[in-house]
């Protein structure tokens, strides 16, 4: 009975019904989806849970270590401070230590006053999710440390992953559009145009990419302002998913025009643009949605490696790439290894995005 | 096989003269051109020089002609062997450039022989002993080497090589050798240090091979023939290597042509991580310094060696593979 009922149940579902009960069975794929709406949540929030002004430089807070909040009081009671930090330089070597100073303990608070911004780039605001009750955080508050002008790690890198991740998102958008565009010119008409354009896709895998990007990048202008390197940046990177889309949604253009229900939608005279949006798009939407997320961590990959050698986005734009650019050399990582937290970020998210990637592409296909 | 092989030349000569042209039209991009730079970077030092001097410099560059005169000239040039003198450092771009290439030939095959020798023996492994504790400890490495960018890599391995060995693991030479004529000593010292550069850049192309590797011979394993073989008592090293995995290896050989690219492509990276002599460091500094004709020779130099080695793959492909010999394979 149970056994009828379920079949039942799968024999009147939508697809879409069955490509998420597919998708759930995959808990790897669920969790890494879970993670990567919260990467993008923190994205849209950066400034809120930022605490620290990004760009507020202080020498004299120049390579603070992290920083631990203590969660209890003496007594044992939940009662979150830190301490207040006193630097002192070494009069032999010149390096600057600091000691935590427990006299006075500051209160950590959720929701406090801090430094201004807008918020959703529109409600101006200084609500941040964490601060310290004198609302004095830059001077209090190191989660995660600072750099060599003594800029807040943890802030920083709240900024910087929404750059990296719009970056990826906005890049996977504009080779999507590429990749549909050529893909699906290439698949519906065959002939010498599938010809050319499967001959110009080798010839572009066939070539090192990075030097060529390297190349491109290279001659953005050091005069452009951070909005207009952003785009540029964001263009070079989208040339390098286009091929592996337009691959894709060739194979599906061409697997779907031999269907029974495409030849029957041709006897009935429907006309080229109904076909492909009404009968042919639906059908393989589901597969690019999967090839998106699995080339999205190449684009951040190539965000990031870009930054990183001083091609791509360039301070004062904070990004992943940035970032870790502060850590390049062995004697900054040798003082501040906490500088190379921000690669933590960057694997979680490319893991979680190739993770996802593969649930949803065999989600993709729910009758196999 | 004969049409096969016409139809890999012809896309090989169009590929190079495509990297010509883009290479070409790269280098024009940037606002301004050298001879700019020259006379920002004089003038930075107190030198003034003066309009007229500048436009001297521009002619005896060619800089001043058209386009695509400027194009033909620099591939004529380039067809007689003469990659012209690089501006910055005021010697011809192949002394430049030196040994740095044959090295980074060098890097790039030893990590390319790294990833195949690593690749097979673990992929065959996990397919065998799917769900193994093995397995899965291959598979969560495979996953990290496919997450961590080539050049995070090479930082963390510095790091770590820093913190808990002591040891500097850039360069590829002992200071002693960096600048001595090459002897046998010098070339133990460049297998010294070899290694770590090499497996660093072999991680990533070996995790997807590994992937790819499993998955094929899973589905190999499965089939009627594999049962077959062993309900007659074959021995189980002989039933699984004899047919499943010479079956799974096909893609193996195919995936070479991109194997290639991606790892000369990520050579670049990791030696300016971790300040090897290959191209790498030089091409990121005169691709700055506007040094057009030097950055130009280099990313020429790496295209066409890519291709050529992918050439090369495809002649091997062939040898081994009797169905694209006998024509069967497209």
């Amino acid at each position: 009975m149970s056994v009828t009922t379920a079949e039942n149940r799968v024999a009147v579902a939508t697809q879409r019904q069955l490509i998420w009960w597919r998708f759930k069975k995959h808990k790897l794929a669920l969790i890494s989806g879970i993670i990567v709406i919260l990467f993008y949540v923190t994205s849209i929030f950066a400034d809120t849970i930022a605490y620290t002004e990004p760009f507020d430089t202080q020498a004299a807070r120049s390579y603070i270590p992290p920083q631990p909040i203590h969660w209890f009081d003496a007594n044992g009671h939940f009662h979150p401070t830190v301490s207040a930090l006193k630097g002192k330089r070494d009069p032999r070597t010149f390096k600057l230590s600091y000691a935590p100073d427990a006299s006075e303990p500051r209160d950590v608070t959720l929701f406090a006053h801090g430094y201004e911004y807008n918020l959703f780039g529109l409600i101006p605001t200084d609500i941040h999710l964490l601060g310290v009750t004198d609302g004095k955080p830059q001077d209090a508050l190191f989660l995660l440390g600072t750099d060599q002008l003594g800029r807040d790690v943890f802030s920083r890198l709240m900024v910087a992953t929404r750059t990296s991740l719009s970056i990826g998102l906005i890049g996977v958008i504009m080779s999507l559009v590429l990749g549909v565009l050529i893909g699906g010119l290439s698949g519906l008409y065959g002939g010498w145009v599938d010809v050319v354009i499967q001959r110009i896709i080798e010839i572009l895998r066939s070539i090192p990419t990075i030097p060529l990007w390297l190349g491109l990048a290279a001659a953005v202008p050091n005069s452009w302002s951070p909005q207009q390197v952003y785009f540029a940046i964001t263009l070079i990177i989208s040339l390098i998913g286009w091929t592996e889309l337009a691959r894709v949604v060739r194979g599906r253009f061409l697997a779907l025009r031999e269907e029974d229900f495409i030849t029957a939608a041709v006897l009935c005279g429907a006309s080229q643009m109904r076909i492909i949006f009404k009968h042919m798009v639906p059908s393989f939407l589901s597969h690019i949605i999967a090839a998106v997320s699995l080339a999205l961590p190449a684009m951040i990959i190539s965000e990031t490696t870009l930054s990183f050698l001083g091609l791509g986005l360039r301070p004062p734009a904070i990004s992943w790439g940035v970032l870790l650019q502060d850590a390049q050399n062995l004697q900054t990582l040798a003082l501040a290894p906490w500088l190379l937290v921000v690669a933590i970020p960057v694997i979680v998210v490319i893991l979680a995005f190739n993770f996802l990637g593969d649930g949803l592409r065999d989600a993709a296909d729910p009758y196999g | 096989m004969l049409n096969y092989l016409a139809r890999r030349l012809v896309l090989a000569v169009i590929t190079i003269w495509a990297i010509t042209v883009v290479t070409f039209i790269i280098l024009q991009l940037p606002p301004g051109d050298f001879v700019d730079a020259y006379v920002a970077q004089a003038s930075a030092v107190g030198t003034a020089i003066s309009a007229a001097e500048a436009d001297a410099l521009r002619h005896a560059y060619g800089l001043d002609q058209p386009l695509i005169i400027q194009y033909f000239k620099w591939l004529s040039h380039i067809l007689q062997g003469d990659f012209g003198q690089s501006f910055e450092y005021g010697r011809p771009v192949t002394e430049v450039i030196g040994d740095r290439l044959w090295l980074t030939v060098v890097l790039s095959l030893g990590a390319i022989m790294v990833t195949w020798g690593l690749a097979l023996p673990i992929g065959i492994y996990s397919a065998v002993r799917q769900y193994s504790i093995g397995d899965y400890i291959f598979t969560f490495i495979g996953f990290i080497g496919l997450a961590l960018p080539n050049f995070l890599l090479a930082l963390i391995v510095m790091y770590l090589g820093l913190r808990l060995f002591n040891v500097s693991v850039g360069g590829l030479f002992s200071s002693s050798f960096a600048l001595a004529p090459w002897s046998w000593a010098k070339l133990w010292d460049l297998m010294e240090h070899l290694p770590v550069p090499m497996l660093i850049l072999a991680m990533a192309g070996t995790a997807q091979l590994v992937r790819i590797m499993r998955a094929n011979l899973l589905d190999e394993l499965r089939r009627p023939y594999v049962v077959t073989a062993r309900a007659r008592g074959l021995p189980e090293r002989r039933v699984i290597m004899k047919y499943p995995v010479r079956a799974a290896l096909n893609p193996f050989a195919s995936t070479v042509g991109y194997l290639l690219p991606f790892t000369v492509s990520g050579s670049v990276i990791i030696s300016v991580v971790l300040s090897l002599p290959t191209v790498g460091p030089i091409l990121l500094h005169s691709l700055i310094s506007q040094d057009e004709l030097l950055s130009s020779t280099i990313i020429l130099m790496l295209g066409v060696l890519t291709v050529l080695g992918t050439l090369l793959s495809d002649l091997l492909l062939m040898w081994i593979d009797p169905r694209i010999r006998m024509g069967a394979l497209k």
